[in-house]
């Protein structure tokens, strides 16, 4: 997609004192493109949103934001990008709209645009109704999206959103992935940090997985999918009598089967579709009654915990773990 | 939420329109408008400069008035040009307070987000405090015209006297404003201004004479810039006699001596002032 870079870490590092918040992180966003910044709390992520956002100075290193340095040239950066920062930076006893009109008089907007976008991004995340309360009455996942909304005011071409979805119950947060998605096909650039693998996975094109502030892998997520461990054939039988007879017959097409009785299950190790197809017409060819087949890939929680050693804190997604049935029982 | 992005999505998307990042004037100008929002919303940010004001003037000049006795002139003409002093000075912790607020809750990173000149913050934040404390001292001026007070030396010295209250207000707001960089919580601003402003504002002659005060104390209390104020506030307004012959150099000279202090107060505080709110608005 688009082929310039939107926004471009080279070696960035900041130091807090002796420690290393972050210690040499490099990636690109190409225009157009979301990009995933997934880690643990404490790894960094923060730090490098507000590095490349003005907000703080890196230690050392390179930062720009639509080609402009993020040290030597703010003023360019801050005209180039929205942020909406983790806590929802809103004035609490301005209403929605004023708040609104505040950031709009920032920008040095012109009034009849901004009270034009007022109205229509209060709509679009449904605070109309709101728009004249003060913001401190709001809930938790209103205030959220009355802060996109603010950082949405001047059509910024590239948006840095940290953590957008922590807190949030998830019907906000499914509802927030869907208007992302909607900046995304207007051609928005985003930058996300989350501890979500799922929201990872759901709206990155490419994933940075940082750890005490260093990458330790990036990739699209089926790379890293890829990369934690091969993809598994999962049979599921109707009769646990089969159990046997289906676990030899799947042994002919893969070294590793594993057998799980109580679940009706048999994996297997799998180099991809070819082998499950394989596996498929075997069981066609059987008489054994299946439930279900399918290929599963490890989850990014997989991924992190092959990664890092450690689980991701808060991981609180552990049902995309499901198998991706590509094909039903035959 | 969910029904949200499949109702809205017909709309055509939002078309950036050309920026002109504001100046230095209307970007302040800005943020003192949602700042006196904020007092508008929450009339009682007010207090302390109106019932407070009002009633410190009252309780000041029936409580200690009869039982202090100052020369040449009546207890009330006295003691407004030092409460109005006072006010002035704990604009500081007002600033203060608000700043600590703003950057706690990212307000500040909001404003530092959007391409405004660097100090429109802090510009923004000493004139609405300065906004604020003028309206203490309108209100006690008011109060002290109903209970006996005057300026006596006609329109251009009076009015002197209120400019040299603004600048010696802007002064002090320099160390409002280093403090609540400094400080981590409202609440712990609010007790270390409140626990410096006291004393410093007492040992002082704005509301009692000097001249009974033990010799080091009244050494303290004539070196003390807030003195120097509220004696030229004095000798410009006519409330009283001039500082005794043997009171401090600064009382004798109070007029220039206190523009001489609101400099030097700036001077001092502005850079550690500026430096302290880069340092804590940088990482």
């Amino acid at each position: 997609m688009g082929g310039t870079a939107a926004v471009e870490a080279v070696d960035l590092v900041k130091h807090f004192g002796t420690n290393r918040a972050v210690d040499g992180v490099s990636f690109v966003v190409p225009e157009g493109t979301v990009l995933g910044l997934l880690g643990p709390n404490g790894a960094g992520k923060t730090t490098l949103v507000r590095m490349l956002t003005t907000l703080s100075v890196p230690t050392s290193g390179t930062g720009r934001v639509a080609g402009f340095d993020v040290v030597t040239q703010p003023n360019e950066v801050r005209r180039s990008m929205g942020l909406t920062g983790q806590a929802a930076t809103v004035d609490e006893i301005l209403t929605g709209a004023e708040n609104l009109r505040l950031v709009g008089a920032l920008y040095g907007l012109p009034r009849a645009y901004v009270r034009d976008a007022t109205e229509r991004l209060l709509d679009r995340f449904d605070l109309t109704d709101a728009a004249d309360r003060m913001a401190k009455t709001y809930s938790g996942g209103m205030r959220r999206r009355l802060d996109l909304a603010v950082s949405l005011l001047a059509a910024p071409p590239i948006l840095f959103l940290d953590e957008p979805t922590t807190g949030l119950d998830p019907k906000s947060r499914s509802g927030l992935w869907a208007v992302l998605r909607e900046l995304v096909d207007e051609g928005t650039t985003l930058l996300l940090t989350t501890q979500y693998l799922e929201e990872a996975d759901q709206l990155a094109d490419e994933i940075v997985v940082v750890d005490k502030g260093k990458v330790i892998a990036a990739g699209t997520p089926t790379q890293l999918k890829d990369e934690a461990g091969r993809a598994s054939v999962v049979v599921t039988l109707t009769h646990a009598r089969d159990l046997e007879a289906a676990a030899d017959l799947v042994r002919a097409h893969s070294p590793e089967v594993h057998v799980d009785r109580t679940s009706r299950r048999v994996t297997a190790r799998a180099g991809g579709l070819g082998d499950m197809t394989r596996i498929a017409a075997a069981f066609e060819a059987s008489s054994i009654e299946l439930d279900d087949l399918g290929l599963a890939r490890p989850s990014l929680d997989d991924v992190f915990l092959h990664l890092t050693g450690h689980r991701a804190e808060d991981a609180d997604s552990t049902e995309d773990a499901g198998p991706i049935t590509e094909g039903a029982a035959p | 939420m969910t029904t949200l992005p499949t109702t809205r999505a017909t709309r055509p998307p939002l078309v950036r329109p050309p920026l002109s990042p504001p100046s230095l004037v209307r970007a302040a100008s800005t943020i003192v408008w949602r700042n006196l929002l904020h007092i508008r919303r929450m009339p009682e940010m007010l207090l302390d400069v109106t019932v407070q004001s009002v009633m410190f003037v009252l309780l000041f000049a029936y409580v200690f008035g009869g039982a202090i006795a100052v020369a040449g002139s009546d207890y009330r003409e006295f003691l407004l040009p030092g409460i109005m002093v006072q006010t002035m000075v704990f604009s500081s912790a007002v600033v203060a307070t608000g700043l600590t607020n703003d950057l706690q809750k990212g307000i500040v990173d909001r404003f530092r987000s959007l391409p405004i000149p660097r100090s429109s913050v802090l510009v923004g934040r000493s004139i609405s405090s300065l906004i604020h404390s003028s309206i203490g001292v309108a209100v006690m001026g008011l109060t002290g015209l109903l209970i006996g007070w005057r300026i006596r030396n006609g329109v251009v010295d009076g009015v002197l006297a209120f400019l040299l209250l603004l600048l010696f207000g802007f002064a002090v707001i320099w160390l409002g404003i280093w403090v609540g960089s400094i400080m981590r919580t409202v609440e712990a601003v609010q007790g270390f201004m409140f626990t410096v402003m006291f004393p410093l504002t007492f040992v002082a002659n704005t509301f009692a004479p000097t001249e009974t005060m033990p010799a080091w104390l009244r050494f303290v209390a004539e070196w003390n810039p807030i003195s120097a104020v509220t004696q030229a506030c004095r000798e410009l307004w006519g409330n009283g006699l001039p500082a005794p012959a043997d009171a401090a150099w600064p009382l004798q000279h109070a007029v220039p001596v206190s523009v001489a202090w609101s400099l030097l107060l700036t001077a001092v505080f502005a850079p550690l002032a500026v430096s302290a709110f880069r340092r804590r608005s940088r990482d």
